[in-house]
Protein backbone atom coordinates (compact mmCIF):
# COMPACT_ATOMS: atom_id res chain seq x y z
CA UNK A 1 0.00 0.00 0.00
CA UNK A 2 1.10 3.17 -1.01
CA UNK A 3 1.19 6.13 1.47
CA UNK A 4 -2.03 9.05 0.80
CA UNK A 5 -0.59 11.53 2.57
CA UNK A 6 2.74 12.15 4.07
CA UNK A 7 4.05 14.66 6.36
CA UNK A 8 7.69 14.88 7.72
CA UNK A 9 9.30 17.57 10.49
CA UNK A 10 6.79 19.93 10.00
CA UNK A 11 7.53 23.56 11.75
CA UNK A 12 5.38 26.11 11.79
CA UNK A 13 5.85 29.26 14.22
CA UNK A 14 3.72 32.11 14.81
CA UNK A 15 4.43 35.74 16.02
CA UNK A 16 8.21 35.83 14.76
CA UNK A 17 8.98 32.33 16.42
CA UNK A 18 6.72 33.14 19.83
CA UNK A 19 4.55 30.39 18.92
CA UNK A 20 5.28 26.75 17.68
CA UNK A 21 2.33 26.06 16.15
CA UNK A 22 4.11 22.37 14.86
CA UNK A 23 7.19 21.29 16.33
CA UNK A 24 8.50 18.35 13.72
CA UNK A 25 5.51 16.33 13.49
CA UNK A 26 5.76 13.68 11.50
CA UNK A 27 2.74 11.44 9.96
CA UNK A 28 1.52 9.46 7.37
CA UNK A 29 -1.87 7.81 6.05
CA UNK A 30 -2.30 5.21 4.17
CA UNK A 31 -4.53 4.65 0.64
CA UNK A 32 -7.75 4.11 1.74
CA UNK A 33 -7.50 4.30 5.37
CA UNK A 34 -8.72 6.59 8.11
CA UNK A 35 -6.33 9.08 10.04
CA UNK A 36 -7.04 10.65 12.87
CA UNK A 37 -5.42 13.48 14.77
CA UNK A 38 -6.08 13.66 18.23
CA UNK A 39 -5.62 16.45 20.77
CA UNK A 40 -6.36 19.83 22.54
CA UNK A 41 -7.21 22.78 21.73
CA UNK A 42 -3.95 24.72 20.23
CA UNK A 43 -2.16 21.27 20.18
CA UNK A 44 -1.74 21.71 15.95
CA UNK A 45 -4.38 19.62 14.65
CA UNK A 46 -5.75 22.65 12.07
CA UNK A 47 -2.18 24.03 11.73
CA UNK A 48 -1.38 20.22 10.43
CA UNK A 49 -4.36 20.41 8.02
CA UNK A 50 -3.58 23.37 6.83
CA UNK A 51 -0.28 22.56 5.67
CA UNK A 52 -1.67 20.06 4.07
CA UNK A 53 -4.35 21.45 2.57
CA UNK A 54 -2.07 24.11 0.82
CA UNK A 55 -3.15 26.94 2.75
CA UNK A 56 -0.47 27.61 5.23
CA UNK A 57 3.50 27.39 4.11
CA UNK A 58 5.37 25.72 6.57
CA UNK A 59 8.50 27.02 7.62
CA UNK A 60 10.23 23.56 7.36
CA UNK A 61 9.74 20.34 6.99
CA UNK A 62 8.29 18.05 3.94
CA UNK A 63 4.71 17.27 3.24
CA UNK A 64 2.97 15.76 0.10
CA UNK A 65 -0.33 14.48 -0.73
CA UNK A 66 -0.81 11.58 -3.24
CA UNK A 67 2.80 12.02 -4.10
CA UNK A 68 2.18 15.61 -5.24
CA UNK A 69 4.78 18.03 -2.97
CA UNK A 70 2.57 20.21 -1.22
CA UNK A 71 4.98 23.64 -1.35
CA UNK A 72 6.35 22.91 -4.40
CA UNK A 73 2.94 21.70 -6.64
CA UNK A 74 0.18 23.04 -4.51
CA UNK A 75 -1.99 23.87 -7.59
CA UNK A 76 -2.15 20.24 -8.29
CA UNK A 77 -2.83 18.96 -4.80
CA UNK A 78 -5.95 21.48 -4.90
CA UNK A 79 -7.08 19.32 -7.50
CA UNK A 80 -7.54 16.22 -6.09
CA UNK A 81 -8.21 17.08 -1.92
CA UNK A 82 -11.18 18.19 -0.40
CA UNK A 83 -11.29 20.36 2.96
CA UNK A 84 -13.87 20.83 5.16
CA UNK A 85 -14.20 21.52 9.04
CA UNK A 86 -14.54 24.58 11.60
CA UNK A 87 -12.88 26.74 9.02
CA UNK A 88 -13.19 26.08 5.88
CA UNK A 89 -17.03 27.48 5.03
CA UNK A 90 -19.63 28.11 2.56
CA UNK A 91 -21.71 31.35 1.86
CA UNK A 92 -24.39 32.25 4.48
CA UNK A 93 -26.05 34.02 2.00
CA UNK A 94 -26.47 31.93 -1.02
CA UNK A 95 -28.76 28.65 -0.62
CA UNK A 96 -27.45 25.30 -0.50
CA UNK A 97 -27.99 25.07 -4.25
CA UNK A 98 -26.24 27.68 -5.40
CA UNK A 99 -22.95 27.11 -3.10
CA UNK A 100 -22.85 23.64 -4.35
CA UNK A 101 -23.00 25.20 -8.06
CA UNK A 102 -20.38 27.99 -7.52
CA UNK A 103 -18.11 25.31 -5.95
CA UNK A 104 -18.34 23.27 -9.03
CA UNK A 105 -17.87 25.96 -11.81
CA UNK A 106 -14.70 26.98 -9.50
CA UNK A 107 -13.39 23.14 -9.29
CA UNK A 108 -13.87 23.61 -13.25
CA UNK A 109 -17.14 21.52 -13.94
CA UNK A 110 -19.28 23.05 -16.81
CA UNK A 111 -22.35 24.92 -15.99
CA UNK A 112 -24.30 21.74 -16.39
CA UNK A 113 -22.10 19.24 -14.85
CA UNK A 114 -21.99 21.67 -11.77
CA UNK A 115 -25.99 21.48 -11.34
CA UNK A 116 -25.89 17.63 -12.22
CA UNK A 117 -23.46 16.83 -9.07
CA UNK A 118 -25.23 19.29 -6.86
CA UNK A 119 -28.48 17.53 -7.56
CA UNK A 120 -26.56 14.44 -6.61
CA UNK A 121 -24.91 16.17 -3.84
CA UNK A 122 -28.30 17.24 -2.24
CA UNK A 123 -29.59 14.01 -2.40
CA UNK A 124 -26.87 12.21 -0.57
CA UNK A 125 -26.96 14.33 2.24
CA UNK A 126 -30.58 14.83 2.77
CA UNK A 127 -30.57 18.40 2.24
CA UNK A 128 -32.76 18.52 -0.97
CA UNK A 129 -35.35 19.81 0.79
CA UNK A 130 -33.33 22.85 1.77
CA UNK A 131 -31.77 23.10 -1.28
CA UNK A 132 -33.39 26.22 -2.33
CA UNK A 133 -32.96 27.93 1.12
CA UNK A 134 -30.15 30.02 2.76
CA UNK A 135 -27.41 28.24 4.67
CA UNK A 136 -28.58 31.19 7.45
CA UNK A 137 -31.09 29.03 8.13
CA UNK A 138 -30.02 26.02 8.29
CA UNK A 139 -29.16 24.11 11.67
CA UNK A 140 -25.65 23.29 12.56
CA UNK A 141 -25.79 19.98 11.68
CA UNK A 142 -27.20 20.52 7.91
CA UNK A 143 -24.37 23.66 7.32
CA UNK A 144 -21.91 20.92 8.27
CA UNK A 145 -23.34 18.54 5.62
CA UNK A 146 -23.57 21.29 3.08
CA UNK A 147 -19.89 22.41 4.20
CA UNK A 148 -18.72 17.98 3.55
CA UNK A 149 -20.44 18.06 0.39
CA UNK A 150 -18.73 21.39 -0.97
CA UNK A 151 -15.90 18.97 -0.11
CA UNK A 152 -17.04 16.47 -2.05
CA UNK A 153 -17.91 17.65 -5.18
CA UNK A 154 -14.94 16.15 -7.57
CA UNK A 155 -14.92 12.82 -5.52
CA UNK A 156 -11.73 13.83 -4.27
CA UNK A 157 -9.20 10.99 -3.37
CA UNK A 158 -7.89 12.31 -0.27
CA UNK A 159 -10.25 14.21 2.30
CA UNK A 160 -9.59 16.73 5.05
CA UNK A 161 -12.08 16.79 7.56
CA UNK A 162 -11.71 19.64 10.63
CA UNK A 163 -13.40 19.01 13.67
CA UNK A 164 -16.14 17.86 11.35
CA UNK A 165 -18.72 17.29 14.61
CA UNK A 166 -17.65 19.99 16.93
CA UNK A 167 -20.18 22.14 17.90
CA UNK A 168 -22.93 19.93 16.92
CA UNK A 169 -25.68 17.98 19.39
CA UNK A 170 -25.42 14.49 19.63
CA UNK A 171 -27.81 13.73 16.92
CA UNK A 172 -26.34 15.80 14.46
CA UNK A 173 -22.85 14.08 15.54
CA UNK A 174 -24.37 10.54 14.75
CA UNK A 175 -25.37 11.68 11.30
CA UNK A 176 -22.45 13.07 10.53
CA UNK A 177 -20.29 9.90 11.57
CA UNK A 178 -23.03 7.88 9.37
CA UNK A 179 -21.98 10.18 6.18
CA UNK A 180 -18.53 9.66 7.05
CA UNK A 181 -18.54 6.18 7.45
CA UNK A 182 -20.62 6.20 4.21
CA UNK A 183 -17.22 8.14 2.67
CA UNK A 184 -15.03 5.24 3.96
CA UNK A 185 -16.39 2.62 2.31
CA UNK A 186 -15.90 4.30 -1.20
CA UNK A 187 -12.41 4.43 -0.27
CA UNK A 188 -11.60 7.93 0.12
CA UNK A 189 -8.02 8.49 1.97
CA UNK A 190 -9.38 10.82 5.03
CA UNK A 191 -7.61 12.71 7.78
CA UNK A 192 -9.69 13.45 10.22
CA UNK A 193 -8.92 15.61 13.59
CA UNK A 194 -10.60 15.78 16.11
CA UNK A 195 -11.01 16.59 20.42
CA UNK A 196 -13.80 13.62 20.58
CA UNK A 197 -11.60 10.47 21.72
CA UNK A 198 -14.93 8.27 21.00
CA UNK A 199 -15.12 9.75 17.47
CA UNK A 200 -11.16 8.81 16.73
CA UNK A 201 -12.45 5.40 18.13
CA UNK A 202 -14.92 5.56 16.22
CA UNK A 203 -14.12 6.25 12.84
CA UNK A 204 -10.23 5.95 12.42
CA UNK A 205 -8.50 2.59 11.23
CA UNK A 206 -5.22 4.69 13.40
CA UNK A 207 -4.89 7.33 15.46
CA UNK A 208 -2.18 9.44 15.89
CA UNK A 209 -1.67 11.68 19.29
CA UNK A 210 -0.55 15.21 19.19
CA UNK A 211 0.23 17.48 21.33
CA UNK A 212 2.38 20.80 21.55
CA UNK A 213 2.96 20.65 17.81
CA UNK A 214 4.61 17.03 18.17
CA UNK A 215 2.91 13.39 17.68
CA UNK A 216 3.18 11.68 20.84
CA UNK A 217 1.84 8.55 20.18
CA UNK A 218 0.37 6.50 17.43
CA UNK A 219 -1.32 3.29 16.90
CA UNK A 220 -4.72 1.70 16.41
CA UNK A 221 -7.24 2.46 19.20
CA UNK A 222 -6.87 -1.30 20.46
CA UNK A 223 -2.95 -0.59 20.64
CA UNK A 224 -2.91 3.00 22.34
CA UNK A 225 -5.40 1.37 25.27
CA UNK A 226 -3.08 -1.17 25.49
CA UNK A 227 0.08 1.23 26.40
CA UNK A 228 -2.37 2.65 29.04
CA UNK A 229 -2.70 -1.16 30.89
CA UNK A 230 -5.47 -2.82 31.65
CA UNK A 231 -7.80 -1.87 33.71
CA UNK A 232 -8.01 1.04 36.05
CA UNK A 233 -9.76 2.01 39.58
CA UNK A 234 -11.18 5.35 39.73
CA UNK A 235 -12.69 6.90 42.84
CA UNK A 236 -14.02 9.78 44.57
CA UNK A 237 -13.17 11.16 47.33
CA UNK A 238 -13.55 13.49 50.01
CA UNK A 239 -11.46 17.07 49.91
CA UNK A 240 -9.58 15.92 53.03
CA UNK A 241 -9.12 12.67 52.11
CA UNK A 242 -7.15 13.41 48.74
CA UNK A 243 -3.73 12.80 49.67
CA UNK A 244 -4.47 10.06 51.80
CA UNK A 245 -6.42 7.99 49.18
CA UNK A 246 -3.55 9.23 46.69
CA UNK A 247 -0.88 7.28 48.64
CA UNK A 248 -3.16 3.89 49.55
CA UNK A 249 -3.86 3.94 45.55
CA UNK A 250 -0.43 4.40 44.65
CA UNK A 251 1.19 2.40 46.96
CA UNK A 252 -0.96 -0.52 46.33
CA UNK A 253 -1.12 -0.36 42.51
CA UNK A 254 2.58 0.63 41.88
CA UNK A 255 2.29 3.25 40.03
CA UNK A 256 1.70 6.98 39.73
CA UNK A 257 -2.30 8.08 40.53
CA UNK A 258 -3.82 10.82 38.43
CA UNK A 259 -6.09 13.48 40.00
CA UNK A 260 -8.86 14.91 38.51
CA UNK A 261 -8.52 17.79 41.18
CA UNK A 262 -12.42 19.76 40.21
CA UNK A 263 -13.82 16.33 40.43
CA UNK A 264 -11.96 14.87 43.56
CA UNK A 265 -11.20 11.75 41.34
CA UNK A 266 -8.20 9.71 41.35
CA UNK A 267 -7.32 6.84 39.28
CA UNK A 268 -4.35 4.56 38.81
CA UNK A 269 -3.50 1.61 35.86
CA UNK A 270 -3.78 -1.79 37.68
CA UNK A 271 -2.65 -5.23 36.75
CA UNK A 272 -4.25 -7.43 39.43
CA UNK A 273 -7.14 -6.03 39.31
CA UNK A 274 -9.88 -6.83 41.68
CA UNK A 275 -7.84 -8.11 43.80
CA UNK A 276 -5.96 -4.75 44.08
CA UNK A 277 -9.05 -2.83 44.34
CA UNK A 278 -10.12 -5.04 47.29
CA UNK A 279 -6.23 -4.26 48.84
CA UNK A 280 -7.48 -0.41 48.12
CA UNK A 281 -11.09 -1.00 50.15
CA UNK A 282 -9.39 -2.45 52.45
CA UNK A 283 -6.48 -0.11 53.58
CA UNK A 284 -9.20 2.53 53.11
CA UNK A 285 -11.14 1.08 55.58
CA UNK A 286 -7.72 1.09 57.87
CA UNK A 287 -7.47 4.71 57.49
CA UNK A 288 -11.04 5.53 57.83
CA UNK A 289 -11.35 7.32 54.42
CA UNK A 290 -14.96 6.52 52.65
CA UNK A 291 -14.76 6.85 48.98
CA UNK A 292 -18.02 8.73 47.59
CA UNK A 293 -17.53 6.00 44.56
CA UNK A 294 -15.22 3.53 43.71
CA UNK A 295 -15.04 1.36 40.87
CA UNK A 296 -13.32 -0.29 38.24
CA UNK A 297 -12.60 0.84 34.70
CA UNK A 298 -11.67 -0.71 31.35
CA UNK A 299 -9.39 1.67 29.94
CA UNK A 300 -10.75 4.11 27.32
CA UNK A 301 -9.28 6.63 24.69
CA UNK A 302 -9.64 9.47 27.56
CA UNK A 303 -7.64 7.58 29.95
CA UNK A 304 -4.97 7.14 27.03
CA UNK A 305 -4.96 11.01 26.29
CA UNK A 306 -4.68 11.68 29.94
CA UNK A 307 -1.71 9.14 30.61
CA UNK A 308 0.33 10.91 27.39
CA UNK A 309 -0.72 14.42 27.93
CA UNK A 310 -1.64 14.75 31.59
CA UNK A 311 1.41 16.25 32.97
CA UNK A 312 2.23 18.31 29.61
CA UNK A 313 -1.24 20.20 30.16
CA UNK A 314 0.01 21.34 34.09
CA UNK A 315 3.64 22.34 32.42
CA UNK A 316 1.39 24.53 29.93
CA UNK A 317 -0.12 26.16 33.31
CA UNK A 318 3.00 27.40 34.12
CA UNK A 319 4.10 29.31 31.37
CA UNK A 320 0.66 31.12 30.17
CA UNK A 321 3.07 32.34 27.55
CA UNK A 322 2.76 29.41 25.33
CA UNK A 323 -1.44 31.31 24.78
CA UNK A 324 -3.92 28.69 24.29
CA UNK A 325 -3.66 26.54 27.51
CA UNK A 326 -3.54 22.88 27.46
CA UNK A 327 -7.45 20.99 27.76
CA UNK A 328 -10.21 22.73 28.06
CA UNK B 1 -14.13 21.66 -20.69
CA UNK B 2 -12.66 25.97 -20.95
CA UNK B 3 -9.41 26.29 -21.95
CA UNK B 4 -6.81 27.08 -19.81
CA UNK B 5 -5.92 30.50 -20.26
CA UNK B 6 -9.61 32.01 -19.90
CA UNK B 7 -9.79 30.26 -16.31
CA UNK B 8 -9.09 32.92 -14.16
CA UNK B 9 -11.42 35.22 -15.84
CA UNK B 10 -14.28 32.68 -15.98
CA UNK B 11 -13.17 32.24 -12.29
CA UNK B 12 -13.08 35.50 -11.44
CA UNK B 13 -16.40 35.67 -13.09
CA UNK B 14 -17.93 33.33 -11.22
CA UNK B 15 -16.77 35.31 -7.85
CA UNK B 16 -18.79 38.28 -9.36
CA UNK B 17 -21.68 36.47 -10.25
CA UNK B 18 -21.33 35.10 -6.39
CA UNK B 19 -21.86 38.90 -5.12
CA UNK B 20 -24.65 39.85 -7.36
CA UNK B 21 -26.63 36.25 -5.84
CA UNK B 22 -25.89 37.38 -2.53
CA UNK B 23 -28.07 40.98 -3.75
CA UNK B 24 -30.38 39.39 -4.88
CA UNK B 25 -30.83 37.42 -1.37
CA UNK B 26 -30.24 40.21 1.29
CA UNK B 27 -31.59 43.41 -1.26
CA UNK B 28 -31.23 45.28 1.76
CA UNK B 29 -27.64 46.05 0.79
CA UNK B 30 -28.20 47.21 -2.33
CA UNK B 31 -31.46 49.46 -1.45
CA UNK B 32 -28.90 50.88 1.51
CA UNK B 33 -25.76 51.44 -0.58
CA UNK B 34 -28.53 53.28 -3.03
CA UNK B 35 -30.62 55.37 -0.45
CA UNK B 36 -27.29 56.44 1.27
CA UNK B 37 -25.94 58.45 -1.68
CA UNK B 38 -29.37 59.54 -2.96
CA UNK B 39 -30.13 61.27 0.74
CA UNK B 40 -26.70 62.62 1.19
CA UNK B 41 -27.58 64.00 -2.78
CA UNK B 42 -30.96 65.79 -1.20
CA UNK B 43 -29.49 66.83 2.08
CA UNK B 44 -26.19 68.90 0.84
CA UNK B 45 -29.00 70.07 -2.32
CA UNK B 46 -31.00 71.48 0.37
CA UNK B 47 -28.92 72.67 3.06
CA UNK B 48 -26.28 74.34 1.22
CA UNK B 49 -27.89 75.36 -1.51
CA UNK B 50 -27.98 78.85 -0.60
CA UNK B 51 -24.34 78.63 -0.59
CA UNK B 52 -24.51 78.90 -4.56
CA UNK B 53 -24.95 82.18 -4.80
CA UNK B 54 -22.89 83.58 -7.73
CA UNK B 55 -22.32 79.61 -9.49
CA UNK B 56 -23.87 78.98 -12.58
CA UNK B 57 -26.74 76.75 -11.88
CA UNK B 58 -26.54 77.19 -8.12
CA UNK B 59 -24.67 74.54 -5.75
CA UNK B 60 -26.16 71.61 -7.17
CA UNK B 61 -23.63 71.56 -10.39
CA UNK B 62 -20.75 72.06 -7.64
CA UNK B 63 -22.24 69.17 -5.03
CA UNK B 64 -22.85 66.28 -7.37
CA UNK B 65 -19.86 65.52 -8.59
CA UNK B 66 -18.65 66.11 -5.24
CA UNK B 67 -20.71 63.55 -4.29
CA UNK B 68 -20.46 61.08 -7.13
CA UNK B 69 -16.88 61.16 -5.94
CA UNK B 70 -17.16 60.27 -2.12
CA UNK B 71 -19.77 57.80 -3.20
CA UNK B 72 -17.23 56.08 -5.01
CA UNK B 73 -14.48 56.55 -2.37
CA UNK B 74 -16.84 54.79 -0.08
CA UNK B 75 -16.08 51.36 -2.48
CA UNK B 76 -12.50 51.05 -0.55
CA UNK B 77 -15.06 50.46 2.63
CA UNK B 78 -17.52 48.08 1.24
CA UNK B 79 -14.62 46.30 -0.43
CA UNK B 80 -13.05 45.91 2.56
CA UNK B 81 -15.75 44.70 4.70
CA UNK B 82 -16.73 42.32 1.91
CA UNK B 83 -13.45 40.67 2.48
CA UNK B 84 -12.94 40.67 6.01
CA UNK B 85 -16.56 39.16 6.40
CA UNK B 86 -15.66 36.42 4.00
CA UNK B 87 -12.33 35.91 5.82
CA UNK B 88 -13.94 35.84 9.24
CA UNK B 89 -16.14 33.13 8.19
CA UNK B 90 -13.72 31.38 6.69
CA UNK B 91 -14.93 31.49 2.73
CA UNK B 92 -11.16 32.68 2.23
CA UNK B 93 -10.01 29.44 3.10
CA UNK B 94 -12.57 27.94 1.40
CA UNK B 95 -11.59 29.69 -2.10
CA UNK B 96 -8.23 29.24 -1.25
CA UNK B 97 -8.55 25.33 -1.38
CA UNK B 98 -9.77 25.41 -5.12
CA UNK B 99 -8.39 24.63 -7.55
CA UNK B 100 -8.51 28.37 -8.94
CA UNK B 101 -6.15 31.53 -9.49
CA UNK B 102 -5.22 32.81 -6.62
CA UNK B 103 -6.04 36.67 -8.64
CA UNK B 104 -9.24 35.31 -9.65
CA UNK B 105 -11.03 35.49 -6.12
CA UNK B 106 -9.63 39.34 -5.74
CA UNK B 107 -10.03 40.64 -9.23
CA UNK B 108 -13.89 38.92 -8.67
CA UNK B 109 -14.94 40.67 -5.72
CA UNK B 110 -13.66 44.05 -6.92
CA UNK B 111 -15.29 43.59 -10.60
CA UNK B 112 -18.45 42.93 -8.66
CA UNK B 113 -18.28 46.31 -6.40
CA UNK B 114 -17.88 48.09 -9.08
CA UNK B 115 -20.75 46.45 -11.31
CA UNK B 116 -22.50 48.06 -7.72
CA UNK B 117 -21.22 51.46 -8.46
CA UNK B 118 -23.15 51.40 -11.53
CA UNK B 119 -26.43 50.88 -10.16
CA UNK B 120 -25.31 53.26 -8.07
CA UNK B 121 -24.10 56.07 -10.17
CA UNK B 122 -27.16 55.76 -12.36
CA UNK B 123 -30.27 56.35 -9.45
CA UNK B 124 -27.47 59.17 -8.44
CA UNK B 125 -27.48 60.80 -11.55
CA UNK B 126 -31.41 60.40 -11.84
CA UNK B 127 -31.88 62.14 -8.39
CA UNK B 128 -29.14 64.89 -9.00
CA UNK B 129 -31.22 65.60 -12.57
CA UNK B 130 -34.61 65.98 -10.48
CA UNK B 131 -33.18 68.36 -7.91
CA UNK B 132 -31.69 70.97 -10.75
CA UNK B 133 -28.19 69.23 -11.49
CA UNK B 134 -27.48 70.07 -15.48
CA UNK B 135 -24.18 69.03 -16.77
CA UNK B 136 -23.45 71.53 -19.56
CA UNK B 137 -20.65 69.73 -21.11
CA UNK B 138 -21.51 67.20 -24.03
CA UNK B 139 -22.61 63.11 -23.89
CA UNK B 140 -19.13 62.32 -24.60
CA UNK B 141 -17.70 63.86 -21.92
CA UNK B 142 -20.39 63.14 -19.15
CA UNK B 143 -19.59 59.41 -20.31
CA UNK B 144 -16.35 59.70 -19.98
CA UNK B 145 -16.42 61.84 -16.80
CA UNK B 146 -18.85 58.66 -15.68
CA UNK B 147 -16.14 56.03 -16.91
CA UNK B 148 -13.49 58.07 -14.94
CA UNK B 149 -15.72 57.72 -11.45
CA UNK B 150 -16.09 53.44 -12.21
CA UNK B 151 -12.52 53.58 -12.62
CA UNK B 152 -11.97 55.49 -9.73
CA UNK B 153 -14.05 52.95 -7.77
CA UNK B 154 -12.05 49.98 -8.78
CA UNK B 155 -8.82 51.57 -8.08
CA UNK B 156 -10.05 52.18 -4.16
CA UNK B 157 -11.51 48.84 -4.14
CA UNK B 158 -7.76 47.52 -4.35
CA UNK B 159 -6.82 49.55 -1.46
CA UNK B 160 -9.96 47.76 -0.27
CA UNK B 161 -9.23 44.19 -0.69
CA UNK B 162 -5.63 44.37 1.36
CA UNK B 163 -7.70 46.39 4.04
CA UNK B 164 -10.16 43.85 4.10
CA UNK B 165 -7.32 40.93 4.55
CA UNK B 166 -5.31 43.22 7.36
CA UNK B 167 -7.84 43.06 9.69
CA UNK B 168 -9.26 39.93 12.29
CA UNK B 169 -12.75 41.18 12.98
CA UNK B 170 -14.75 42.47 10.01
CA UNK B 171 -16.55 45.14 11.74
CA UNK B 172 -13.49 46.85 13.34
CA UNK B 173 -12.18 46.92 9.53
CA UNK B 174 -15.29 48.66 8.52
CA UNK B 175 -15.52 50.96 10.86
CA UNK B 176 -11.51 51.91 10.60
CA UNK B 177 -12.22 51.95 7.34
CA UNK B 178 -14.98 54.53 6.90
CA UNK B 179 -13.39 56.48 9.82
CA UNK B 180 -10.26 56.74 6.78
CA UNK B 181 -12.52 57.34 4.07
CA UNK B 182 -14.99 59.72 5.26
CA UNK B 183 -12.56 62.83 6.82
CA UNK B 184 -10.88 62.24 2.82
CA UNK B 185 -13.90 63.33 1.13
CA UNK B 186 -14.45 66.41 2.99
CA UNK B 187 -10.69 67.83 3.43
CA UNK B 188 -10.83 68.26 -0.42
CA UNK B 189 -12.90 70.39 -2.37
CA UNK B 190 -15.82 68.16 -3.04
CA UNK B 191 -17.99 70.59 -1.10
CA UNK B 192 -16.80 73.85 -0.33
CA UNK B 193 -13.97 75.70 -1.54
CA UNK B 194 -10.92 75.17 -0.28
CA UNK B 195 -9.82 78.68 0.40
CA UNK B 196 -11.94 78.68 3.34
CA UNK B 197 -9.39 76.19 4.79
CA UNK B 198 -6.83 76.29 7.36
CA UNK B 199 -3.44 76.54 5.60
CA UNK B 200 -2.08 72.68 6.63
CA UNK B 201 -5.83 71.43 5.24
CA UNK B 202 -5.21 73.28 1.77
CA UNK B 203 -2.36 71.68 1.26
CA UNK B 204 -3.67 68.49 1.60
CA UNK B 205 -6.88 69.11 0.04
CA UNK B 206 -4.49 70.08 -2.75
CA UNK B 207 -2.83 66.77 -3.18
CA UNK B 208 -5.89 64.92 -1.87
CA UNK B 209 -6.36 62.70 -4.81
CA UNK B 210 -10.77 62.79 -4.40
CA UNK B 211 -9.93 66.84 -4.78
CA UNK B 212 -8.47 65.94 -8.28
CA UNK B 213 -11.18 63.32 -9.18
CA UNK B 214 -13.77 66.14 -8.19
CA UNK B 215 -12.15 68.82 -10.28
CA UNK B 216 -11.76 66.34 -13.34
CA UNK B 217 -15.31 65.21 -12.77
CA UNK B 218 -16.27 68.90 -12.60
CA UNK B 219 -14.75 69.71 -15.68
CA UNK B 220 -15.96 66.75 -17.79
CA UNK B 221 -18.83 67.76 -16.56
CA UNK B 222 -18.80 71.77 -18.05
CA UNK B 223 -17.43 73.25 -14.82
CA UNK B 224 -13.93 74.44 -13.99
CA UNK B 225 -12.94 74.56 -10.44
CA UNK B 226 -9.16 75.54 -8.74
CA UNK B 227 -8.39 74.41 -5.43
CA UNK B 228 -6.25 73.91 -2.81
CA UNK B 229 -3.07 76.78 -2.19
CA UNK B 230 -2.34 78.16 -5.59
CA UNK B 231 -4.54 77.67 -7.88
CA UNK B 232 -1.42 77.16 -10.59
CA UNK B 233 -0.35 73.57 -8.49
CA UNK B 234 -0.37 70.51 -10.98
CA UNK B 235 -3.53 68.43 -9.49
CA UNK B 236 -5.17 71.91 -9.83
CA UNK B 237 -4.62 73.09 -13.16
CA UNK B 238 -4.39 69.63 -14.61
CA UNK B 239 -6.95 67.07 -12.67
CA UNK B 240 -7.78 64.93 -15.45
CA UNK B 241 -4.07 63.39 -15.91
CA UNK B 242 -3.50 64.20 -12.52
CA UNK B 243 -6.52 61.82 -11.65
CA UNK B 244 -4.93 58.89 -13.95
CA UNK B 245 -1.82 58.98 -12.29
CA UNK B 246 -3.28 58.58 -8.38
CA UNK B 247 -5.53 55.92 -10.01
CA UNK B 248 -2.71 54.27 -12.19
CA UNK B 249 -0.47 54.17 -8.72
CA UNK B 250 -3.18 53.16 -6.15
CA UNK B 251 -3.50 50.02 -8.48
CA UNK B 252 0.69 49.82 -9.22
CA UNK B 253 0.70 49.47 -5.63
CA UNK B 254 -2.53 47.71 -4.24
CA UNK B 255 -2.71 45.00 -6.96
CA UNK B 256 0.30 42.86 -6.62
CA UNK B 257 0.17 43.60 -2.52
CA UNK B 258 -3.59 42.38 -2.33
CA UNK B 259 -3.02 39.12 -4.56
CA UNK B 260 0.21 38.53 -2.19
CA UNK B 261 -1.71 39.16 1.11
CA UNK B 262 -4.46 36.98 -0.67
CA UNK B 263 -2.11 33.92 -1.45
CA UNK B 264 -0.63 33.91 2.19
CA UNK B 265 -4.52 34.91 3.65
CA UNK B 266 -4.41 33.11 7.01
CA UNK B 267 -7.12 33.20 9.40
CA UNK B 268 -5.04 31.63 12.41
Amino acid sequence: MSKSILAENLVKTYRDGQVKALDGLTLDVEEGTVLSILGPNGAGKTTTVRVLATLLTPDSGHASVAGIDVVKNPKKVREIIGLSGQYAAVDETLTGWDNLVMFGRLYHLSAAAAKVRATELLEQFGLTDAAKRPIKTYSGGMRRRLDLAAALIVRPKVLFLDEPTTGLDPRGRLDMWAVIEGLVKDGVTLLLTTQYLEEADQLADDIVVVDRGKVIARGSSDALKQQVGGERIELVVAEADISGAREIMERVTKSSAHLDAGLRKLSAPVNNGSAALMDVIREFDAKGIHPLDIAMKRPSLDDVFLSLTGHVAEVEEETPSKKKGGRK
Amino acid sequence: MKSLALRPITDALIITKRQLQQLTRVPEVLIFNTIQPVMFVLLFRYVFGGLGAGIPGGYVQLLMPGIFVQTVTFTLAATAQGLAEDMQKGLIDRFRSLPMARSAFVIGRTLGDGLLNIVVLVVMGITGYLVGWRPTSGVAHILFGFLMLLFFGYALSWAGVFAGLMGKDARVVANISFLFTFPLTFLSNAFASTTTMPKPLQYFAEWNPVSTMVAAIRQLFGFHNKFGVTAHSFPSSHPIPMSFIYMVLLMAVFMPLSVRKYKNASKK
